[in-house]
């Protein structure tokens, strides 16, 4: 069974985003949240390294988060999976283990 | 222990170094319990984290307590088992000699010093995430 990685901080606040995507598993799931979101905007210097890891894991990110920080679903990455709190849960309830980049 | 509550496999992030912030006292804290509960208990120093384990730590200036020699301490604990990262250690200009010696006894080998760091690569590391029951981060 897969691992669920979350990330709930900024990528140019902390490490958090890319000492995760060096840590995955084939398989793996992670599920970007809170200021976490600030590092899935198109464009940014963190997507390149978010898109290389698609093709092995899946990425999803927290729609209500994204929407306070004025952000839409065309505004991130393709292929980022956008999911409510219910989802959420459904990722937690899904997974093996949780593995939280603080 | 009944076999409702089987031994599980935790594994304690660090990620932190020590003193700017509480998290690596407390993750050492969280260890002791785990270990307490008799459960299967790793813990991994990766990132910052690998400062945790520097040593040499003189905490007399800073006036915070100086919880370094606990960690010499976790092997009568039966924590036994301290993941290193390696290329966290490289990035900071770090070796493994800049480590405390850290060991249990092995009372299966007539009590042998054993190290209980074990260095591991990123991918070993990736792996060792993958096959916990419980994963902590701190």
């Amino acid at each position: 069974m897969s691992t669920l990685h979350t990330i709930n901080k900024s990528p140019f606040e902390r490490s958090s985003l890319t000492s995760c995507l060096g840590h995955l598993a084939d398989g793996d799931a992670v599920l970007i949240y809170e200021d976490g979101v600030i590092g899935a905007r198109k464009g940014c210097a963190f997507a390149e390294a978010l898109r290389a890891k698609q093709t092995s894991c899946a990425i999803y990110i927290l729609g209500a988060d994204l929407a306070a920080r004025g952000m839409k679903s065309e505004d991130i990455a393709e292929g980022i999976g956008v999911v409510d709190y219910g989802g959420f849960v459904d990722l937690v309830a899904g997974a093996a283990r949780v593995c939280a980049w603080l | 222990m009944s076999e409702a509550t089987a031994k599980k496999k935790f594994l304690y992030i660090n990620r932190r170094a020590p003193y700017g912030t509480i998290y690596a006292l407390e993750a050492l804290e969280v260890v002791l319990i785990g270990a307490a509960f008799e459960q299967d208990v790793s813990a991994a120093f990766l990132d910052d984290g690998v400062y945790q384990l520097i040593d040499g730590q003189d905490t007399t200036g800073v006036g915070m307590k100086n919880f370094s020699k606990a960690y010499k301490a976790l092997g009568d604990f039966e924590v036994r088992k301290l993941y290193v990262e390696r290329e966290s250690l490289a990035e900071r200009g770090l070796t493994l000699e800049d480590l405390m010696p850290l060991t249990y006894e092995d009372e299966d080998e007539d009590y042998a010093e054993k190290p209980s760091i074990r260095l591991v690569d990123r991918s070993e590391m990736a792996r060792l995430i993958s096959e916990q029951d419980v994963i902590l981060s701190f």
